[in-house]
């Protein structure tokens, strides 16, 4: 995992103030805690690249990555926003699941399903960086 | 610019067009001398996908029965038809076969051309069996036509990586797999092209089609053709050249010294532009005034169709989009390159929608 220097010198600065200032909170943490967090979510990210391409998500076997190549166009800052598919405003979950249900002729993933999260995850790890604009599609 | 609206063309279709879309491109190289013209459409990128058995995936058979329906209503009839490669998904013969099926509905001679999809399976062996070589060159009416088989890439790659076909076909057919590999026409084509050209007089007017860019645009996702300057060299000496590409599923139009370049619509789905992968830089010609929406909205959107009017050797083309405006990027001879005839000094930003 790549992690930008940007984001590494805004936690040493957290850090650095933790130990100065409250050496012993409850929510203090390590740098092994960070690369175990780190590590878990880069888990769920390669599980989500795999669900991403899985012709088994939906019925047809065509996969998400065949229109969103890198994860492309799906925008995840952005939500939850209006969606005219939709006709409302919706979280990037229930989008996931227009696309399940029309282009892979599947069904709907409940929200809270590991592959819905994980789906997500690597979305949002694609787009990494993309400055916010809420609300654009 | 055409000389021929679109209610001309499409005499007869109203009722289609008044759906909306038109997965094909309609060609006309118009000639001083008015008896010489003529027309072909041009169809590309369907990716028929087998689900099982003879069960294929409806939205992908949907937009290739549309265009080849429609292809037989435009009016004056075109004297041939292009398809510009991926026929199938996966190269499967299932896929191939079906798909052949569909474009047998059309009432003129299909030229052909190899895309990745096609090929990667079995090296093309069931597509040259059911089409014949997927290069070669003819003359129609004064234009020297020229088909190169442009997804070809390394034999390292090809021949040494991968347990079967179906490993290095999967591969290949996920546009964003990093394990994929750069096209290219290649040496043996190449030598050939060079002396099919040396037959030719530079005055005409040459047709170049191949499935990927032989530009380079993106080569994450192969947006591109490795030995695209070495085909140009070629091209070059010639007083106009048109280079027709499939592949891209998007609106892109480029000039590069005499060469024109234009890309077709597909007939299965929309592709977003390289530079919403927001990880990587792409090379979209500048020229190119993106498509308003670029991505899945609905199954046709971004499907839409092209009527292509070559003037003089120059083309004008007209897209219409199912949710948007229509474009026309017409050949400006002041400035020596395609431009749209409303947006290009007055941009449009790519998307937005809500």
């Amino acid at each position: 995992m790549r992690i930008k220097p940007i984001q590494t010198g805004a936690l040493g600065i957290i850090l650095a103030g933790l130990m100065i200032f409250s050496p012993a909170q409850a929510d203090e943490f390590t740098k092994a805690d960070l690369e175990l967090w780190q590590s878990e979510f880069q888990e769920v990210v390669k599980k989500g690249r795999q669900v991403f391409t899985d012709p088994g998500l939906g019925t047809n076997g065509v996969v998400c990555a065949q229109c969103h190549p890198n994860g492309a166009n799906t925008h995840p800052e952005t939500y939850p926003k209006f969606q005219k598919q939709l006709g409302k405003v919706a979280t990037l979950g229930e989008m996931i699941n227009f696309c399940i249900r029309n282009p892979l002729e599947g069904k709907d993933l409940a929200l809270d399903d590991q592959r819905m999260i994980a789906l997500q995850a690597y979305i949002a790890e694609e787009r990494r960086g993309v400055k916010l604009a809420p609300g654009k599609h | 610019m055409s000389k021929l609206n679109r209610r001309e063309l499409l005499k007869g279709a109203g009722v289609l067009l008044a759906a909306g879309t038109l997965p094909v491109s309609m060609v006309e190289m118009a000639f001083a001398d008015n008896s010489k013209n003529f027309t072909f459409a041009y169809i590309s990128d369907s990716h028929i996908q087998q689900i099982k058995g003879n069960i294929f995936v409806r939205n992908w058979d949907r937009g290739l029965i549309r265009s080849v329906a429609e292809t037989n209503l435009m009016d004056p009839k075109p004297d041939f038809v292009f398809y510009g490669g991926d026929i199938a998904q996966l190269g499967k013969k299932s896929e191939i076969d079906h798909g052949l099926e569909i474009l047998s509905g059309l009432r003129q001679k299909v030229h052909y051309v190899m895309g990745e999809h096609d090929y990667y399976l079995d090296l093309g062996e069931h597509w040259k069996k059911r089409l014949g070589p997927d290069y070669y060159s003819f003359d129609h009416k004064g234009v020297h036509f020229v088909v190169l088989n442009s997804i070809l890439t390394y034999d390292d790659w090809t021949y040494n990586r991968w347990a079967d076909g179906v490993e290095r076909m999967n591969v290949m057919a996920g546009l964003d797999d990093h394990r994929g590999s750069p096209f290219m026409v290649g040496e043996k084509q190449r030598a050939w092209l060079k002396k099919d050209l040396a037959g030719v007089d530079l005055n005409t007017p040459v047709i170049v089609f191949s499935h990927s860019p032989l530009q380079k645009i993106y080569r994450g996702w192969n947006f591109w053709t490795e030995d695209a300057e070495q085909i140009q060299a070629l091209l070059k000496p010639f007083k106009k050249v048109n280079v027709f590409y499939g592949h891209v599923h998007q609106i892109q139009y480029n000039q590069i010294g005499n060469i024109s370049f234009h890309s077709a619509m597909a007939t299965a789905w929309p592709w977003p532009y390289p530079e919403s992968n927001a990880k990587d830089a792409s090379h979209l010609p500048k020229l190119t005034v993106q498509m308003n929406r670029a991505d899945p909205f609905f199954e046709r959107d971004a499907t839409g169709w092209q009527y292509i009017d070559i003037h003089s050797g120059n083309a004008a083309m007209t897209f219409s989009l199912t949710d948007n405006s229509t474009r026309t990027v017409a050949f400006n001879p002041e400035t020596n390159r395609p431009e749209d005839t409303r947006y290009q000094n007055n941009r449009i930003p790519p998307q937005d929608h809500y």
